[in-house]
């Protein structure tokens, strides 16, 4: 299929993008609000498009285990979920992160904790930057702000999946994943074949032939030292990925005094709110991390040599703030304003927060 | 007569299957896993199949199976082992797949993705080993363990009002629309060691065949878990396990 304009929900996007990316599989499990993306799947026949598997799992833990299992055989393959279907995932991610194998992730977050409610929300933060099971470990976490997002982070995820051998998480909401706008959705990529999966990933299980050692996909070290090793051994791909893949977008920063963080849909109503704001001659910018594993440590220090204060958006209690405050270390004010349990905020209430919080402050 | 003259072809009655390693096996000595891992890889190898398979292991003693097995292999976590499996089979349907799984990982754990992978017919092969208990954790209850059968949560012999019967789940798996072959054997006598291994054989043979789910289940020691020398194991899971876990075919393919 041609690179094509279309009207799209987030989730669609993702779907569609799924199969475009050249996916071999994807397994999933029904939840609100990101059931449109096996839904599409489903409607889509991708088996019949690319030959793409598209599986209803039993559950999530099922989900995220056959994941582990088409990835260990060098497959790209991908699931989605929201946040208690995210939490059931961890065992498996955990595994996924240990074993070093490439796949992609979607959480389209709602308000917790337990059940919840349908409605967006950013507090999976933690779960998703911090690790989420058990273990040292990270996933790279890709922050989209757009239905557009929605669709090239597929395409990126598996690119940096692929590259360090690591889970990527896509960590939407509610609002990204339900909205619809114009997507410009890139061409149909071929799936890869079964004899460029032995060529280009010598790791992959397959079946072993004579002329190589076998092949072992494990997390396991019984002894300590050498799970020591492969500990360091993650931590130093952490940090190489730390140094060479933060991205973020800078909007209206050039001349301002104020400054907005927020990722996601917060990130987008933070536009609305600079509009007011400067309307009122308040110059406010915002830094918007598009990548919060790596977080934008340096980028964030950096902005605190022009602006007074910093105003942490999200839709949680307050999550990023804290690696807010880590990365300007006391050098400016930093207050967080956050709606959650579904609710958003408003543009006004954030502009109040700025003046309150912070010019007031 | 020199060690070189009995290491002839004419001699030759036994050889070790080269899809089993030369490491040393971690298992009690006189546990039933070793066998079991053995006459799979025979089997493997017999129908050519060994290159182009990938195993996976369990949660359980079984864990470091690929330590064992000479073969790509897979280390799953506790329970998933099917749904792991069925995502390799999925992306690669021209690959023989199979689990090894232990009777806590594949019938507490793990139920949901035993009946559901099989539920879907999945075409992978799973070799279940049932020893009544949990040997890797140091002997604790299993869904399988006897009525009034010792562990170190059942201390006073399992209770059915308190602790629930043992689990039949080969029995149960084989009421399901996609298995199509179900058989359940032993692997403590040489004469029992030829049976498992044609069901294994079936077994796999089946799968290329893309028949759908086939399930191997072997009745097996724990003689640690179990606290008894093997010889007195074996004869405990005869007179035992076997009343009521009952040895032969359970399900074949219609003809
Ligand atoms: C999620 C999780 N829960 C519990 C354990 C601990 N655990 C390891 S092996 C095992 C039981 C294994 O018993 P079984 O499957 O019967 O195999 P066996 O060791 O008897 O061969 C348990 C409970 C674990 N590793 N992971
Ligand atoms: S603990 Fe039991 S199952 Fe495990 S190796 Fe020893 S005898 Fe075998």
């Amino acid at each position: 299929m041609a690179k094509e304009l279309k009207l799209m929900k987030g989730n669609e996007a993702f779907a569609e993008a799924a199969i475009r990316a050249g996916s071999d599989a994807y397994f999933g499990y029904p939840i609100t609000p990101q059931s449109e993306v096996i839904e599409y799947l489903m409607a889509e026949r991708p088996y019949d498009r690319t030959g793409m598997v598209v599986l209803q799992a039993e559950s999530e833990v099922a989900a995220i285990n056959m994941v582990y299992g088409a990835a260990a055989s060098g497959k790209h393959c991908l699931t989605s979920s929201s946040s208690p279907g995210i939490s059931l995932k961890q065992e498996g991610i955990s595994y996924i992160a240990g074993a070093e194998l490439p796949c992609v992730i979607l959480n389209v977050v709602r308000g917790g904790p337990g059940l919840g409610t349908i409605q967006p929300s950013q507090a999976d933060y933690f779960q998703a930057t911090k690790g989420g099971g058990h273990g040292d470990y990270r996933l790279i976490v890709l922050a989209p702000a757009s239905v557009q997002e929605m669709a090239d982070f597929v395409k990126e995820g598996y690119e940096l999946a692929f590259k360090y051998r690591t889970p990527v998480m896509i960590l939407s909401d509610g609002v990204i994943g339900q909205m619809m706008e114009k997507v410009m959705m890139f061409e149909q990529m071929p799936r890869i074949s079964d004899a460029e999966i032995a060529e280009k990933y010598p790791w992959a299980t397959i079946g072993k032939p004579k002329s190589r050692e076998r092949n072992i996909i494990t997390s396991l070290a019984l002894k300590s030292d050498e799970m020591e090793r492969h500990n360091i051994h993650l931590q130093a791909k952490y940090k190489t990925i730390e140094e060479a893949e933060v991205r973020v977008e800078r909007i209206r920063c050039d001349d301002a005094e104020y400054a907005f963080v927020a990722y996601g849909s917060s990130a987008r109503i933070c536009q609305k709110a600079i509009e007011i704001a400067r309307a009122k001659g308040i110059k406010v910018g915002l830094m918007r991390p598009i990548t919060l594993f790596p977080f934008p440590k340096k980028e964030v220090e950096l902005m605190t040599q022009k602006v007074k204060g910093i105003l942490s958006v999200e839709m949680s209690a307050g999550q990023m703030v804290e690696d807010v405050k880590l990365a300007v270390n006391g050098r400016v004010p930093v207050e967080h304003f956050g709606r959650f349990g579904g609710n958003i905020p408003t543009p006004d209430e954030i502009v109040k927060a700025l003046e309150e919080k912070i010019i007031g402050g | 007569m020199v060690f070189e003259d009995i290491i002839k072809t004419e001699n030759l009655v036994y050889k070790k299957t080269s899809f089993m390693t030369d490491n040393t096996l971690s298992y009690c000595p006189g546990c039933g896993h070793g066998t079991a891992h053995r006459i799979t890889m025979e089997v493997l190898e017999e129908l050519g199949l060994a290159e182009n398979t990938i195993g996976i292991a369990p949660v359980g003693c079984s864990v470091l199976a690929y330590d064992f097995m000479n073969i790509d292999m897979q280390q799953a976590a506790h329970g998933r082992a099917p749904a792991v499996a069925t995502g390799v089979k999925r992306c690669w349907p021209d690959k023989t797949v199979f689990t090894y799984q232990g009777d806590g990982d594949l019938a507490a754990i793990g139920t949901a993705e035993t009946i559901h992978a099989c539920n879907r017919g999945e075409n992978i092969t799973i070799i279940f080993i049932n020893n009544g208990i949990y040997g890797m954790t140091g002997g604790q209850m299993a869904p399988t363990t006897l009525p009034g059968m010792r562990s170190s949560t059942s201390p006073y012999g399992r209770d059915v009002e308190t602790m629930g019967n043992p689990l039949r789940i080969t029995e149960l798996v084989a009421q399901l629309p996609g298995v199509s072959f179900v058989s359940r054997q032993a692997v403590h006598t040489p004469r029992n060691v030829r049976k498992a291994k044609k069901a294994i054989k079936t077994a796999f043979e089946l799968q290329t065949q893309k028949k759908g789910t086939t399930f191997v289940e072997i009745v097996s020691n724990c003689n640690s878990g179990w606290k008894m020398t093997p010889v007195q194991s074996n004869q405990w899971m005869e007179e035992n396990m076997f009343p009521f876990y009952p040895l032969g075919d359970i399900k074949v393919p219609e003809k």
